[in-house]
């Protein structure tokens, strides 16, 4: 039989143990705010928050998010022209300049722990403790969900022209799609490759005219539109797509890249798993101060119903300007 | 050990030959998701439990591209993993540290159970 005193001791080791716990949970950092993504409207909530001296703290995976893509920014009011990577890169800097503390990781979940207390854990497993939280998800570049899309991904098909654009030198490209990103992303490949073709699946580019026009204009762009990419062919790599119009008339384009520009869905997990109240599409439904359906959490950029669906980097920063904004008047409703 | 950069003429010699699997990150400065990758890897490279099991380093695609034609890079970031000279694991686009840590855990484990 066991003696007394160990069984003492054995005691004492699960004391010590369970203070233990209790001192690291007891440490687990707490902030006012912290927003999750760092694209335009997180940075710029950043912005807003630090002003407003609310202890915060600012947790992405890409900072810049996917406005660090695009080519060339023409309709930001303070720029003649300027690259996504460069304008992001100054809000990141200006945002730095008054304090705030960026983490790069990716959120992977969030949970109510109190009343008033969100808890926020990364995929690094660190966990944060905070009152309120604005969402700036972004969106993911959605896919064409055709079979061989994962086998041809870095093998000629791209969802990054900036970043592999550079790769398909004098080649023959094309890209999917009809939106301002599309035609930005046909004219950037336009000064590489040796020829460009923008499948459409409308009778008209929906891209701002300033841009569709230059892309008209473009000698080395070629577009086709009512048609939809069907098919991706090739062995190793990407070598064919098949097209297909209304009237199931198909036929093949040899290229040598493929890039796919038809737009962006809102993530998933983090929405569903806190049921947040979405439109149709998974969008985050906000109200005009960026609230959502749950208290204390605000949403802010391109996951959002917000700005009548205009999603562009202003709106996004308008929008993180305004969750920020919300978030200060209600901490100081708190008090 | 400290994250290493390889480049056209040294790629045969310190990748191909090398002893211990190789992790070879390809990327470019004009791409932002590889240069959030970056500090990713120097984290990884200092990692004492990875320490002589395997080499971690990049390879600018702008200023190697034979290295990068050769093994077909058409999009960045993009990482493999040699053994032997043999591509074991290649991932595609901007990784969480610990999505990669698994993959080179599960590369060096296998090494040791075929030992």
């Amino acid at each position: 039989m066991r003696s007394p005193f160990l069984l003492w001791k054995n005691f004492e080791a699960l004391i010590i143990i369970y203070k233990t716990f209790l001192y690291f949970d007891s440490m687990q950092e707490k902030y006012s705010l912290i927003i999750v993504g760092a694209g335009p409207a997180g940075l710029t909530a950043s912005i807003y928050a630090s002003r407003y001296n609310i202890p915060h703290l600012l947790i992405g995976s890409l900072i810049g998010g996917l406005a660090t893509e695009a080519y060339k920014i023409e309709n930001f009011p303070t720029e003649k022209e300027i690259s996504g990577l460069e304008l992001t890169q100054k809000m990141k800097e200006k945002a730095e300049s008054l304090g705030a503390k960026i983490i790069v990781d990716q959120v992977v979940d969030i949970t109510r722990k109190e009343k008033d207390v969100f808890e926020v854990k990364t995929r690094s497993a660190n966990s944060f403790l905070t009152e309120t939280i604005i969402l700036c998800l972004g969106t993911i570049k959605r896919k064409l969900n055709l079979p061989q899309e994962e086998k041809f991904l870095g093998k000629g098909i791209s969802y990054c022209a900036t970043c592999d654009g550079p790769f398909f030198k004098e080649k023959v490209v094309a890209v999917v799609g009809g939106s301002d990103s599309a035609a930005v992303t046909a004219l950037y490949l336009s000064e590489i490759a040796e020829k460009v073709y923008i499948i459409y699946r409308r009778e008209e580019l929906r891209a701002q005219e300033a841009i569709k026009e230059k892309v008209i204009k473009n000698e080395k762009i070629e577009i086709i539109y009512n048609n939809n990419v069907k098919e991706l062919r090739g062995d190793t790599q990407l070598k064919e797509i098949i097209l297909e119009n209304k009237y199931k008339n198909s036929f093949s384009l040899k290229i040598d890249g493929l890039f796919v520009e038809i737009g962006g869905v809102p993530p998933q997990t983090i929405i569903e798993s806190l049921n947040l109240e979405t439109d149709g599409q998974g969008y985050i439904k906000i109200k005009e101060d960026g609230s959502t359906s749950i208290k204390g959490i605000w949403a802010a950029g391109d996951v959002t119903t917000g700005s009548n669906g205009f999603r562009q980097i202003i709106t996004a920063c308008a929008e993180g300007a305004i969750a920020a904004d919300s978030v200060h008047r209600y901490l100081i409703n708190k008090k | 050990m400290a994250k290493l950069i390889f480049n056209d003429q040294n790629f045969e010699e310190e990748v191909l030959k090398s002893e211990i699997p190789v992790l070879v990150d390809f990327w470019a400065p004009w791409c932002q998701p590889c240069l959030m990758m970056a500090p990713i890897l120097e984290e990884l490279a200092e990692d004492k439990s990875l320490e002589g099991k395997i080499k971690i380093g990049a390879l600018n695609v702008d200023e190697n591209p034979q290295t990068a034609s050769r093994f077909g890079i058409m999009s960045i970031p993009t990482i493999i993993i040699f053994q032997k000279g043999i591509i074991v694991d290649q991932i595609i686009g901007l990784q969480a540290k610990e999505n990669l840590l698994a993959r080179i855990n599960n590369i060096i484990m296998n090494k040791e159970v075929k030992k």
